[in-house]
């Protein structure tokens, strides 16, 4: 079939291999880091205060809770807000009409959702300025985000798995 | 003198339909307006194809430009003597407010998609490449533009100044919204924007509103509001996108299919090809585009030359409201009777979502996703807006999101009226 809808179905299909996702600013740098690793999102990013976020995305997943294809459920937290995000039973019937051809992405969305929102936003920081030197990126990362104050451990960290999500497969 | 420091003999004004007046006396500031690639924002106009739907938004990028200038511009006027406020980032300020739209291409919004090109990513080339614009900006400092292109890509390490030309209460915003509105003719977009500016506060990342300009910032917030969906997502304008990306689809497919175009269609070769480099991207404005589109009117290829006439004569398609959970076996039989009526779905029958559109809606920053609009209170506490404006809360809680079905309604009335697919479509449309 054509086109409907191609970009919702993409994230559906998403949805479909994470069982749940568990906060906005998690959602929006996981779909950012796939789609750093060759998964063809179509969300379009800027660098914002909290590192890359796109407002499509986040326009787009509320649509998708608008038709009833995405469930969103609000828990009270201290100072915010949080959400999560489940593929419903109308959201699988639509996938069943819809070829989605993406890259097999369960593991590397599992391994995503062990980590905290904080390493995802070093993570994808540093992947918005991969096209720099690694001594660049690093010195990238201690300017804009000087508040967060991240050690050498966890950039360390960071370039790892940036190597284990491109080198995983499936 | 240094040449950041040179100031015009004279004060060189623009009269401006919105501002009244635009007021340069920095020699920086006028050479960058001289520059070729800021006057080809002048061949690109702010609101793509709305002037299909409002006649009078035929207005430009170079408008634009020069009002988000105008405003830090009086800004950092406001600024000037209060705490958290470096006096020395006031020239890297304006420059980025002029040159902030700079990588926008012709109707940009379609040729993005399409062509999956990011306007930033040109305005980052046009800062950092050989062009007039990084002359100049390399004659004030060393690394200069560099600084721009930082600002304006919001990766600068001073988030004030970034938060002056890109932040939920921008200068940015606050020029097109009213820029817009007085060029649409729309009744909505005005706020008091004196008001705001009076009460902006420098802080040490952000610009706060004082917490006695609130209800300057809700008229504004219910601005944007009412401009989204009175003009933004107006149906008409989208039915034009709509016809104007299909275009754009089906001369691409043309190509990559070996169709010989009666016109070479060179100016887009790079763009059909992979990504065009920066000399190519130029090259296209919107003029050079429009020409194409009427050359391409007599296309043999009939939906190329079908499309055209219909973005060159304002025939556009019609739509209603759908929903594709509810209506989902429809899409599929309509899919089957489209083909069968000899119009080819995949360019006559398009799903279209407000998320497809360009503009954003206030957010208050839930779960840090973005940086909301932030008050002063009277304690020096800064209290984020919708928790304080019963106004703004209603207005930031669940959006409204659509999705419209466009199609050619007049192809299917020139159907024979025995036609059981032509009664079957319109069954299915209009019930």
């Amino acid at each position: 079939m054509s086109r409907m809808l191609e970009n919702h179905a993409k994230l559906m299909h998403f949805f479909a291999s994470s069982d749940e996702i568990v906060g906005r600013k998690k959602l929006q740098k996981i779909i950012y880091i796939l789609k750093k690793c060759e998964v063809p999102f179509e969300e379009r990013y800027q660098f914002h205060f909290y590192g890359p976020y796109s407002e499509e995305l986040t326009l787009r997943i509320e649509e998708l809770c608008n038709l009833g294809f995405i469930n969103e459920t609000k828990e009270e937290k201290k100072n915010y807000y949080q959400y999560r995000y489940q593929l419903t039973d109308a959201g699988n019937e639509f996938l069943k009409h819809y070829q989605v051809e993406l890259p097999a992405m369960g593991e590397r969305i599992t391994k995503m959702k062990e980590k905290s929102s904080r390493f995802l936003e070093l993570v994808s920081t540093m992947l918005y300025f991969e096209h720099l030197s690694r001594e660049e990126v690093e010195e990238k990362v201690r300017t804009v985000k000087s508040k967060q104050n991240y050690t050498v451990d966890e950039i360390n960290e960071a370039w790892g798995f940036i190597e284990e999500m491109r080198r995983t497969l499936h | 003198m240094a040449y950041k420091d040179e100031k015009l003999n004279e004060e060189k004004v623009f009269k401006d339909p919105v501002h009244r007046y635009v007021h340069i006396r920095d020699r920086v500031i006028w050479d960058l307006v001289g520059a070729p690639e800021f006057q080809r924002l002048r061949r690109v106009k702010q609101l793509g194809t709305s002037y299909l739907t409002f006649h009078g938004a035929e207005h430009s990028r170079f408008n634009h430009s020069l009002g988000v200038y105008e405003i830090v511009r009086r800004i950092l006027h406001n600024f000037e003597d209060r705490p958290n406020w470096d006096p020395n980032e006031r020239l890297l300020c304006l420059c980025a407010a002029l040159l902030h739209d700079l990588g926008h291409g012709p109707f940009s919004h379609s040729f993005e998609k399409v062509f999956k090109l990011d306007h930033e990513d040109f305005t980052q080339e046009i800062l950092l490449g050989d062009t007039t614009i990084n002359a100049i900006l390399s004659k004030v400092e060393n690394g200069f533009p560099e600084k721009v292109a930082d600002v304006i890509n919001k990766t600068y390490p001073n988030k004030l100044v970034v938060s002056l030309i890109s932040s939920q209460i921008d200068a940015d915003r606050m020029d097109y919204l009213q820029r817009d509105a007085y060029f649409t003719g729309v009744s909505y977009g005005h706020f008091d924007m004196e008001r705001i500016l009076r009460v902006m506060r420098p802080m040490e990342d952000q610009v706060v509103i004082k917490e006695s300009g609130m209800h300057a910032v809700e008229d504004y917030i219910m601005s944007r509001y009412q401009m989204y969906w009175q003009v933004y997502f107006h149906p008409v304008t989208r039915s034009a996108e709509v016809i104007l990306s299909k275009i754009l689809h089906r001369a691409k497919e043309l190509h990559e299919t070996g169709y010989k175009f009666a016109l070479k269609p060179t100016h887009f070769l790079s763009f059909f090809k992979e990504k065009p480099n920066l000399k190519e991207y130029l090259a296209l404005d919107e003029a050079v585009a429009m020409y194409y589109f009427q050359i391409w009117m007599n296309e043999e290829d009939p939906i190329l030359s079908d499309l055209c006439e219909r973005f060159v004569n304002r025939r556009l398609f019609k739509y209603i409201e759908f929903n594709p959970n509810l209506q989902m076996n429809e899409w599929m039989e309509l899919y089957r009777l489209f083909n069968k009526a000899g119009l080819n779905p995949d360019y006559y029958l398009v799903v279209d979502s407000s998320s497809d559109l360009p503009y954003d809606f206030y957010r208050p920053g839930e779960e840090e996703e973005r940086l909301p609009i932030h008050l002063l209170m009277p304690n020096q506490e800064l209290k984020e807006l919708s928790r304080q404006s019963d106004i703004v809360e209603s207005i930031s809680g669940k959006k409204r999101t659509d999705h419209k079905l466009y199609f050619p309604l007049d192809r299917l009335e020139e159907m024979s009226n025995r036609s059981k697919t032509k009664k079957r479509i319109l069954e299915i449309l209009y019930g």
